[in-house]
């Protein structure tokens, strides 16, 4: 059995342990709050954009001249995937999550016979896929300066990824991230980016004879790398959000379980504090009984 | 004799409301939306959009820096790259 002073150490080892998930869970609730409104402000715009994207892409006819971002290289050899992920620890199995997604993927492509190479928005998933896939990251954009996601900095990705596509570096593009969708929930999402996935026949016939202004093509040409930009902001967003809650209910589960463990150490240690008063008693009163 | 007005920037829906008419700010032009205005896609250049709340108010201008207009039958939706409020908004 373990002696009194070492109960008692582990037992404020264990405190301060909480102390540190308490806070932590407090700062992500406090953070919550905010992301998710900026999460869901952006919502909006999105899928407005998503319904003109596909009504668009599914008017236009596919030709040499149409811009790569929609129809694609006409090949589909190299796969980049794009991983979005937080910048720090401390938030459960979130960012495990979100690359196991990734995973999953780059291994059926993989069985494929398709050539997968990595873009990374953030820390956290770099080391696992640079082990698991070496040499195959492709870019790391880095995250950690940023502290809210603005839409210039997604702006800045989707130009480095249309220039990379440009450049024929990969073929498909898909976008890995987690949708917020409570505090409790996140589900790892994985979209299709490049190119972009035609609308289904419904919705092009529905509506009716549009007038463009100046014209298809054109229109096409400018809202494509936009469109692309809406995406990955929102991803930006979206894992904001969800680091935050994923990290409050990790810090929460955390301080719970470490009340537990002191709840349980604090009885060890009167237990045996009771114990050793006891022998000591013992011995006095057998001690007076021998005179 | 309302038209259904969206605007909405990356960040988050900024206006949603009835309003009589609408000039936007179009790469060829000005033009007008009022209510029932025939389906139009449009990219936008830099400049004013004019909000006319009803007939004959004065005009609400909010300054958008390039972005993309649709007409649809539900009415008219700017999605805006970026909008500068005006100043007495």
């Amino acid at each position: 059995m373990a002696s009194l002073k070492e109960l008692k150490d582990r037992i404020s080892s264990v405190k301060s342990t909480q102390k540190i998930t308490k806070a932590k869970q407090m700062v992500a609730a406090a953070k919550l709050k905010k992301a998710q409104a900026a999460a869901e402000a952006a919502r909006p715009y999105a899928e407005r954009m998503e319904q003109v994207m596909s009504s668009l892409a599914s008017k236009v006819s596919i030709s040499d001249q149409t811009p790569k971002l929609l129809a694609g290289t006409g090949k589909s050899d190299t796969h980049l995937l794009v991983v979005a992920t937080s910048d720090r620890g401390l938030c459960g199995a979130f960012n495990a999550n979100i690359v196991k997604e990734a995973r999953i993927k780059a291994e059926d492509l993989k069985a494929a016979g398709k050539k997968v190479i990595f873009y990374l928005i953030g820390k956290k998933g770099r080391p696992v896929i640079n082990r698991v896939y070496p040499n195959s990251i492709e870019h790391h954009y880095d995250t950690s300066e940023i502290k809210n996601p603005h839409y210039d900095d997604a702006k800045e990705v989707a130009e480095d990824l249309n220039a990379r596509l440009e450049a024929g570096d990969f073929d498909v593009a898909w976008l890995f991230y987690s949708k917020f969708k409570s505090a409790l929930v996140q589900e790892p999402q994985a979209q299709q980016l490049i190119p972009v996935p035609a609308g289904d026949e419904e919705n092009a016939k529905s509506t009716v004879a549009v007038e463009y202004e100046p014209d298809e093509t054109e229109i096409l040409e400018e809202l494509l790398p936009r469109n692309l930009a809406v995406q990955v902001f929102r991803a930006m967003l979206e894992n904001t959000a969800s680091e935050q809650g994923a990290s409050m209910t990790a810090m929460d589960n955390a301080t719970r379980n470490a009340g537990e463990l002191i709840e349980d150490l604090t009885i060890e240690y009167n237990r045996s504090r009771q114990a050793a008063i006891t022998t000591e008693l013992v011995e006095i009163i057998s001690g007076a009984e021998a005179l | 004799m309302a038209l259904h007005f969206e605007i909405v920037t990356p960040e988050k829906l900024l206006r949603s409301e009835e309003v009589h008419m609408v000039v936007v700010p179009g790469i060829e032009g000005d033009f007008g939306v009022l209510e029932n205005h025939m389906p139009v896609m449009s990219t936008l250049r830099e400049g004013d959009i004019q909000v006319y709340a009803s007939a004959n108010a004065s005009p609400e201008a909010i300054r958008v820096e390039g972005g993309f207009a649709e007409v649809n039958e539900k009415g008219l939706t700017i999605l805006a790259e970026k909008v500068v409020e005006d100043e007495a908004a």
